[in-house]
């Protein structure tokens, strides 16, 4: 059992490309979602339709103006201007103020700005309007004080043009690790133990003493080892270079992240009772699995925002569940009791996907 | 029902896949130390056969004794007796001579020592000491072919099966392997072996020839060729597959 496990170090630590995908891809990716997807936007231009120019307004304009996200470039003088505006390419967001704000604000109690984005870049208009909202609630909050029995109401609306409804947060962190423990532990292992098959050395270990499953863990224990490290640099990585909180106990994200990658070597066990060779082992991850994680699971495009049959479909990515976990320790502090669902979903995923592979490989020794 | 003499064997073994009959009814005996060529054309069971001698399938029916122990019961004791090289060589490409020897003898549960010892006779019966820390894929084919069979001999099991264990190799590494086939041979452990090149089978003490999942003719080649009339094995082989093939036709026409 040792010398298995020792054997399968060689294989890895003596492939140049194995080597590559392990060590470099980690590092290459945390790198580069981390620097080249930046949420942080400072002095994005913005133009003003103030259709009151009275006191309340040109407050709320200074306003944002002084915060660091906001430079103001234009001041529109009529709706049209609005869509010209924005064509033109510079301008990322207008705030429409309706007419008689002030008036409005004293009488109704009720006044509403428009905020309107360029949502043709998606995650900076969602962001910049978010700025926007906060600054204006601020802002409200400062009037409720000072005019107290009374509360007056601002009422953001934030729409977002080309692009309704936008949602969704970047988390890259959790969610490269996910995609980083399902390419190590499921394409990995199914490659790995397709190469075995396919070299005819399988045949080898199947006639030796050895009981299939202590091929199988052999073969799984050193990406299990691989996996944690690599999950734990990136962690580091995402807290020391990008300040990315991990806010949750320690001890339990250990715990789930070993869960998903047991769960995604299932997966990779599973491949390869299907796969006769590496190529194919190496296709079906990729389609069945890079991309689907990739896609489906969150990291990238919300789940909320998918047709009905999308978000069905991802229901049953592994990786939708752990990169909700992951998200959740990280960044809420949630303890178990807020995600045993999923847990129990990850759980009920590597039951499955081990039965399915002991079925495979019973029916080949049949 | 054993024999001491039998160190394989087989009476009235039936392998069925649903329908379809794999290994129809085959008895046959193997003698210990003996060379044992089993042949038949691809498809003919001889593959199947193997794998329940090893131990990986359970027959439908049948009883089976390899090395003295049940196919049905004992068969990690059988495991632990037998050698087995496939016609792939299966030795990782990317590890040295020596790690190879010691990954095998570890899988066998040899000791270190053990381990060690063995692969210094083992190496230097083919004379490849100095090759110890070269990595295999660098060696040429018929090293590699070499060393797979010593390999699969490292734990002295009482056989090694050997699938096809020269297919895609020049005639000068065959001759030179079958020597060392022959020299094991001579120091007791049994060689149950399949080919497809007929000139091999002269080499067998016995063999047996598979067709359509039954044994058509099982004895020494010298028997084999004189019950047929003809000069080589090849000449045989093509006789009991020609025969086959006119009782097909029969079927056909009646």
């Amino acid at each position: 059992m040792r010398g298995f496990i020792i054997k399968e170090f060689y294989h890895i630590f003596r492939d140049v490309r194995t080597m590559i995908i392990l060590f470099g891809m980690p590092v290459v990716q945390v790198l580069l979602f981390g620097f080249a997807l930046t949420n942080e936007i400072k002095d994005a231009n913005i133009a003003v339709l103030d259709h009151s120019k009275d006191i309340v307004t040109t407050e709320i304009i200074s306003k944002i103006v002084a915060s660091d996200y906001f430079k103001l470039t234009e001041n529109l003088e009529n709706e049209a201007q609005i869509e010209a505006e924005f064509r033109k390419g510079k301008i990322k967001q207008v705030i429409v103020f309706e007419d008689n704000f002030a008036q409005k604000l004293e009488k109704d109690r009720n006044a509403s700005i428009h905020i309107i984005g360029d949502a043709s870049d998606p995650n900076t208009a969602s962001i910049l309007a978010n700025y926007t909202a906060a600054i204006i609630k601020d802002y409200q909050a400062g009037i409720l004080i000072t005019q107290a029995p009374f509360p007056m109401m601002i009422t953001p609306e934030p729409a977002m043009l080309f692009n309704q409804e936008l949602k969704g947060v970047f988390m890259f962190v959790p969610g490269i690790i996910t995609i980083l423990l399902m390419l190590v532990c499921a394409m990995m292992t199914s490659i790995s133990i397709a190469r075995e098959k396919e070299l005819g050395t399988m045949e080898v270990l199947l006639v030796s003493p050895l009981k299939p499953v202590q091929i199988i863990v052999g073969k799984v224990t050193p990406y299990i080892v691989l996996s944690v490290i690599n999950a734990f640099s990136i962690l580091l990585l995402g807290y020391f270079v990008f300040g990315v909180p991990i806010r949750g106990n320690i001890g339990l994200l250990l715990f789930e992240t070993i869960l998903f990658i047991v769960m995604a070597l299932s997966m990779g066990i599973l491949i390869s009772t299907i796969a006769r060779n590496q190529q194919i082992a190496l296709m079906i991850s990729l389609a069945g699995l890079m991309l689907p994680t990739i896609l489906l699971s969150g990291f990238i495009f919300p789940v909320e925002n998918m047709p009905i049959v999308l978000q069905w479909l991802s229901n049953i990515m592994p990786s939708k569940w752990f990169i909700i976990i992951i998200r959740s320790i990280m960044l809420k502090g949630s303890e178990i009791n807020y995600i045993w669902k999923e847990t129990l979903i990850l759980l009920l995923m590597i039951s499955i996907f081990i039965g399915l592979s002991i079925r495979n490989f019973k029916v080949r020794l049949e | 029902m054993t024999n001491d003499q039998h160190i394989i064997s087989v009476e009235n073994l039936v392998k069925k896949f649903g329908s379809f009959v794999a290994n129809d009814n085959l008895t046959f005996f193997v003698k210990k130390g003996e060379i044992f060529g089993f042949l038949g054309a691809n498809g003919a069971g001889k593959t199947t056969a193997i794998k329940i001698l090893c131990g990986l399938w359970k027959p439908t029916s049948g009883s089976i004794n390899v090395a003295g122990f049940d196919v049905y019961k004992q068969t990690e004791k059988i495991k632990k007796n037998i050698g087995y090289m496939s016609q792939k060589f299966s030795l990782y490409d990317d590890m040295t001579v020596a790690e190879n020897f010691t990954f095998y003898g570890g899988i066998y549960g040899l000791k270190t020592i053990k381990i060690k010892e063995r692969m210094h006779v083992l190496l230097k019966k083919l004379g490849l000491e100095e090759y110890k820390d070269r990595v295999i894929g660098s060696l040429p084919l018929g090293w590699k072919q070499k060393l797979a069979f010593s390999i699969a001999t490292i734990h002295e099991p009482a056989i090694v099966f050997l699938d096809e264990p020269t297919s895609g190799v020049d005639p000068v590494t065959r001759r030179q392997f079958w020597d060392m086939i022959y020299e094991a041979a001579h120091e007791g452990t049994t060689v149950f072996l399949t080919t497809h090149y007929m000139d091999e089978a002269e080499y067998c003490e016995r063999v047996s020839i598979m067709v359509d999942g039954h044994i058509e003719a099982l004895d020494t080649p010298a028997a084999l060729k004189e019950q047929f009339g003809v000069g080589t094995m090849e000449e045989v082989f093509l006789k009991i597959a020609r025969k086959e093939v006119v009782i097909q036709d029969n079927n056909v026409t009646v």
